[in-house]
């Protein structure tokens, strides 16, 4: 039952805590959310980059792939993984490997919705 | 003919003959509503575009402002319109409906006093028999074009304004029945250095309590000259800061009533404004609905109106400017015949 | 600025700034966290249930539901997005709304829906990435970057 549990625990609070920091970063340090957003990319890839963003996975699970972190991790992500498997072109042909979903989803999706709604105000 | 360093006194006061107001269902809720001529529920007026709403709101506005004084828009000699979008097309698209001569101005928030002194101006030195000063203002392309698309999530803190949707005309004469024109001091720009485009009553507090010093001095009178001295869309911190502003260089504003249009437009416990009411239509809505009724009620006999514009655009936020303020002051007198 | 400009109301620019920031009502920083922290752990919540129904029902590995996951994100925030209603959410969930993917999936559908006035190529297609745009070159180059670091000191990526 606890096993079941956890996971959505540990989910919620992670997260719930990226998120705060992010809050921070807009009241206190009074970044944009352009800024912001910007931040939490760059930390996310460079956690990827020293390997610490794959054991976060494990246990925190949608905790962090879902903030926006986890998008500079997925693009450093493909970027090594192409590294290890062809080498100096994997820099370039690997980055959106792990990110191509979630892009062709904002893409298609944003343009549909905008053909469809009007702005609310 | 003018006065002291800043002021143009108007020997023989133009008359506002009549004026309208128009606004959107946010203002018709706040505490004002009745006051004006035109509530509409739909932000979009039917329109296809906020632009293209926020333009037929301004021609609303003039149009009925004219219909009301019994006349037609082709027997106006001037328009003096502005607004806050790139180019000012709200009022030079409005100008194209109207077909009559056009200046346009900007002036940011300032706008309303601003056209208005100038169609005082126009219209007492003779050169146009029939002025009409208008200006609008809408809180989506405001949104759009300052901050950030209308449906983004971004949120924001209690510093913020929130931009009026609305119109607000007046068509002066050289007579004629209606509160008068006495003065108008024309501000400067003042820069005390604020950088934060999400704290404009900061930025823009300074230039209105220049504006007003200048004026009292140009005049030579103190606050207690006037019923009641309001300010165009300095909101709770930026009123906060003249305020201060006053204290610190011996202006006794406890002499009169001192309030601002942004506070009075909305109901800030109910309605989410943040600091409360900006854009041009916040001054001009609340003069032009509200204070002038007023004036003509018997409740204020002489007031000053100071429409206070913040003047950065989002260009000279990114290149890290400060924010350049402007007030302009249009001094209005009721009562006792023409 | 002249130096008749430089001390106006009996204060220089600089006092006036840090009188502004005095009188400045100060952001409620405590209930913007506590906020960010319920609605951004809500959010994840989701996410998390998502991804385990995947798992369970298609027999998916934690790191394959990744992708459905994410894509059904984005697909709500579109949706409520396009409803009006993540802008009013926003207002309260603060980061909590604006870190998940669900915040980037709003600032691009936020931004075509605004900028369909302007035509379909010049408006949804040219703005669309107003505000993304920066979240996807900054992480792009970071990942470069990162990824140049290891192929420079020789540890070659990783699996």
């Amino acid at each position: 039952m606890l096993d079941t549990i956890m996971p959505f625990v540990w989910a919620f609070l992670v997260g719930g805590a990226i998120c705060v920091l992010g809050q921070l970063m807009f009241d206190v340090l009074k970044l944009t959310p352009a800024h912001t957003m910007v931040t939490l990319v760059v930390i996310g890839a460079i956690l990827d980059g020293i390997g610490w963003y794959d054991p976060l996975i494990k246990f925190a699970g949608a905790g962090v792939t879902v903030p926006i972190t986890s998008f500079g991790n997925s693009l450093t992500h493909g970027a090594l993984t192409e590294l290890r498997m062809s080498g100096f072109n994997g820099l370039f042909s690997g980055v959106y490997h792990y990110t191509s979903a979630g892009i062709t989803a904002a893409i298609v999706f944003s343009f549909f919705a905008a053909l469809l709604v009007r702005p609310k105000g | 003919m003018k006065l002291g360093k800043q002021t143009w006194l108007f020997q023989e006061p133009p008359v506002i003959i009549s004026r309208a107001a128009v606004v959107g269902p946010d203002e018709g809720e706040g505490p004002l509503g009745k006051d004006f001529d035109i509530i509409h529920d739909d932000p979009f007026v039917g329109e296809k575009s906020w632009e293209k709403a926020e333009r037929k709101l301004l021609e609303e506005a003039a149009l009925l402002a004219v219909q009301k004084a019994d006349m037609s828009i082709d027997q106006v000699d001037l328009f003096i319109g502005g607004d806050l979008l790139n180019q000012i097309i709200s009022a030079t698209f409005a100008s194209r409906t109207f077909g009559i001569p056009y200046l346009g101005v900007f002036g940011a928030c300032s706008t309303s006093m601003e056209s208005l002194a100038l169609a005082a101006l126009t219209v007492s030195t003779k050169f146009a028999d029939y002025a009409l000063a208008g200006t609008s203002s809408h809180n989506s392309t405001a949104e759009r074009q300052f901050r950030y698309p209308t449906e983004y999530g971004s949120q924001k803190p209690p510093t913020a304004q929130n931009t009026a949707t609305g119109a607000g005309a007046a068509l002066v004469a050289r007579k004629g029945q209606g509160p008068r024109i006495t003065c108008a001091t024309i501000g400067k720009i003042v820069d005390m250095g604020i950088t934060d485009p999400f704290n404009m009553g900061a930025a823009m507090a300074p230039a209105a309590a220049d504006t007003i010093k200048t004026h009292l001095a140009d005049r030579g009178v103190s606050p207690g000259f006037y019923d009641l001295i309001v300010t165009g869309d300095l909101g709770a911190v930026g009123s906060t800061m003249v305020r201060e502003l006053f204290a610190h260089s011996g202006v006794p504003i406890e002499e009169t009533t001192y309030d601002d249009c942004g506070l009075l437009l909305y109901d800030r416990e109910k309605q989410q404004v943040f600091a409360g009411g900006s854009g041009c239509a916040c001054s001009a809505a609340v003069t032009y609905g509200h204070l002038l009724k007023r004036m003509e009620q018997g409740e204020l006999k002489r007031i000053l109106v100071v429409a206070t514009g913040s003047l950065q655009s989002p260009l000279t936020i990114q290149q890290k400017e400060s924010i350049p303020g402007i007030a302009h002051a249009v001094a209005l007198e009721y009562g006792g015949g023409q | 600025m002249s130096s008749a400009a430089k001390k106006r109301f009996s204060l220089t620019p600089k006092e006036y700034q840090s009188l502004a920031k005095k009188r400045e009502p100060a952001r409620p920083i405590l209930q913007n966290c506590i906020r960010a922290f319920l609605s951004g752990g809500v959010i994840c919540l989701i996410g998390q249930a998502i991804s385990t129904l995947f798992q369970t029902y298609a027999g998916m590995t934690q790191e394959q539901a990744g992708l459905p996951t994410i894509v059904i994100l984005i697909l709500l925030s579109v949706i409520l997005t396009s409803l009006g209603v993540y802008d009013k959410i926003a207002q309260w969930a603060g980061a909590g709304s604006a870190v998940p993917v669900t915040g980037f999936a709003n600032s691009m559908a936020s931004a075509a829906i605004e900028h369909r006035s302007e035509g379909i190529v010049l408006g949804i297609a040219t703005r669309m990435f107003k505000l993304a745009g920066a979240v996807v070159v900054f992480g792009t180059v970071s990942a470069f970057v990162v990824a140049v670091v290891h192929w420079i000191i020789g540890t070659g990526g990783q699996s």
